[in-house]
């Protein structure tokens, strides 16, 4: 039964289902977020999470990677995630239930009163302080910090990993070259959450929460926080193993494990569909590759921005729209990617080796 | 004792260093704040809805906390620790050895890996209420410079221990840089950059051996990463949360509905 379940739960975790399951399981919660914001549905979470960390240690592969000391956050950043998020919706789900009758939000029936800030302030500041500090005291006294041998450069830890908030990157290492993964998409990712005040022109949902008055900016901010990056986090710290293989929650860490690697190029399926050998010039030999690109930089924002998003153009200004595809582009970039390295094995967009542009 | 007290308050070193009463009247209790180097950060009076845990999270005002204890148990492990490629493994290993009790390497470490999860839950708690529009703006920029910082504060100090662990993730970290468009011997671009036949950019003078101070992670690294953790970043961040903490009081205080 033991075994059985086991073998289930690491069966769930392979990448391609992780990653539908987590998309699929925070669409839900979005979608039914009555249901999901009631007190019973966070109980649950949390007994029969404390039952499973209760039960699953006592498989020593998962034991060896939940008690290492640095691992202690991730379980940290899971729970409080997951409940944070819980409470933001609940709160989410009863102020647009206010709104919808005509009511004030919660935020707003309090909004005209003033209190002091000493003591009001002051004392819950105080008090979350000494919680804190307590639990720091005693989590440092009983976990000692870890240190491994010294460090020796000619010697490779297998395998090596980026420090765990790094882990998403390292992760989309597996479908992008270092220049995206490592320092184009970290940029957007800087860039794009300064744009975030001036280019969400919505003037409502500031100063409470709510969900029905922003549907897009919460649902877009909890899929990319979560999806793209606590989950894969998560993937990186728990999942993936020597090789940077794979590897279920109860999985024994196999340094032999191997991983077929079968990837194609998108321009060896293009000349290979016409039949013909791939040219000598990188320029022709990638140009399906460099025409999809372009088409999907260049056309697709004013084609949608002309069509589909009419009104989205209308209400932003040309600028805004125009700055806020690029950088949705380069973002959808990379589940498309990840989608088609599963269904048809693509290795590169654009793969020209020769200039270390890999795309 | 009573009496002991009413002395003590009213000796000229307790008002010289207080100048209110017990704050427990408006006046008294306006003081407080006002005249206070620390609170006076706060305003005097704040939103009711915007002080509850529920709305806040207490994340930002956790973050600034844990900062604090960084820096303090920081300084302390400062005294112990020598950014040398040969000393710096036995400086830690020696904390562990030969300190009785000690576990101001385990509360600097374990407070660093809780900084970066509040900064996150932060950020996702001010955007959620969408505390980010109108007029605060600018504060979520800073705020977004802030997070970036917490994170390299945490990336330099990974790699003080000199161990395995430190050496090897800061290895794969900065093979980043390596292929940094135009700027990485790896990244593209960089060939187009050569002069006469000959690269501009190579592995002696890309944007990882400005990170590194040299082609691999040594000695070098260590103390520029030294440098940067103790100094450099920490200055860096107390710049931009004075800067952080006083726009969300001319924004307007903590968000609420307007």
């Amino acid at each position: 039964m033991g075994e059985l379940l086991k073998n289930a739960i690491d069966w769930a975790f392979q990448p391609t289902l992780y990653f539908a399951g987590t998309v699929g399981a925070l669409f839900a919660v979005l979608f039914w977020r009555k249901l999901f914001s009631k007190t019973v549905v966070i109980t649950v979470f949390f007994a029969v999470g404390t039952v499973f960390m209760l039960w699953a240690p006592s498989d020593p592969d998962f034991k060896k990677i939940i008690t290492k000391p640095d691992n202690i956050p991730i379980v940290i950043l899971i729970a409080s995630v997951v409940f944070f998020t819980w409470l933001a919706l609940r709160q989410a789900v009863d102020n647009d239930r206010a709104i919808a009758k005509g009511e004030p939000t919660l935020e707003a029936g309090l909004g005209k009163k003033k209190v002091f800030t000493w003591p009001d302030l002051v004392y819950v500041e105080f008090i979350c302080l000494i919680l804190f500090t307590a639990f720091l005291i005693v989590w440092s006294l009983k976990v000692q910090a870890p240190i491994e041998e010294p460090a020796a450069t000619a010697r490779t830890p297998n395998p090596s990993k980026a420090p765990w908030y790094f882990l998403g990157l390292q992760e989309m290492l597996v479908y992008f070259d270092p220049w995206i993964a490592g320092v184009v998409l970290p940029g957007f990712i800087i860039v794009g959450l300064m744009a975030i005040p001036y280019l969400d022109t919505n003037p409502k949902g500031n100063g409470y929460y709510t969900f029905n008055e922003r549907p897009f900016a919460f649902s877009f901010f909890t899929a990319g926080f979560l999806l793209f990056w606590v989950s894969f986090v998560i993937l990186g710290t728990f999942l993936r193993g020597p090789n940077w293989s794979f590897f279920g929650p109860f999985e024994y860490w196999d340094l032999h494990k191997l991983e077929p690697l079968v990837n194609v190029d998108l321009s060896t399926y293009f000349w290979n569909m016409l039949g013909q050998p791939k040219p000598l010039d990188p320029l022709v030999r990638e140009a399906p590759g460099i025409v999809a690109l372009l088409g999907f930089f260049l056309v697709l924002p004013p084609l949608l921005g002309k069509t589909v998003l009419k009104g989205m153009v209308k209400s932003m200004g040309v600028v805004r729209f125009n700055v806020f595809m690029h950088l949705m582009l380069w973002f959808a970039l990379l589940p498309i990617k990840m989608i088609l390295r599963w269904t048809i094995n693509l290795k590169y967009i654009v793969g020209i080796p020769e200039w270390f542009f890999n795309v | 004792m009573q009496k002991l007290f009413q002395a003590i308050r009213q000796s000229q070193i307790w008002r010289s260093i207080f100048r209110h009463g017990y704050p427990d009247t408006p006046r008294n209790r306006t003081l407080a704040v006002l005249s206070n180097t620390f609170l006076h950060l706060h305003p005097v009076k704040v939103r009711r809805s915007g002080i509850r845990l529920s709305y806040t999270w207490c994340m930002g005002g956790l973050t600034f906390f844990l900062f604090l204890i960084e820096t303090i148990t920081g300084l302390l492990l400062m005294f112990y620790y020598h950014p040398t490629a040969d000393k710096a493994y036995e400086d830690i290993w020696a904390l562990r050895e030969h300190v009785p009790l000690g576990i101001m390497r385990e509360m600097h470490r374990w407070a660093a890996h809780l900084m970066v999860i509040t900064v996150w839950l932060h950020m996702y708690r001010v955007f959620l209420t969408g505390s980010y529009k109108p007029p605060r703006e600018f504060n979520w920029n800073v705020g977004v410079i802030l997070l970036v910082l917490t994170l390299l504060l945490s990336f330099t100090g990974y790699l003080l221990p000199w161990d395995q662990l430190a050496v090897w993730a800061i290895t794969v970290g900065s093979n980043m840089a390596r292929a940094t468009p135009f700027l990485g011997h790896e990244g593209p671009g960089a060939s187009l950059l050569s002069f006469g036949g000959l690269n501009l950019v190579h592995a002696g003078d890309d944007a990882r051996f400005g990170l590194l101070a040299g082609r691999f992670v040594g000695e070098g690294a260590l103390l520029r990463f030294y440098v940067l953790h103790c100094v450099g970043l920490p200055l860096a961040a107390a710049f931009l949360m004075a800067i952080h903490f006083w726009r969300v009081r001319k924004d307007g205080g903590i968000s609420g509905p307007l």
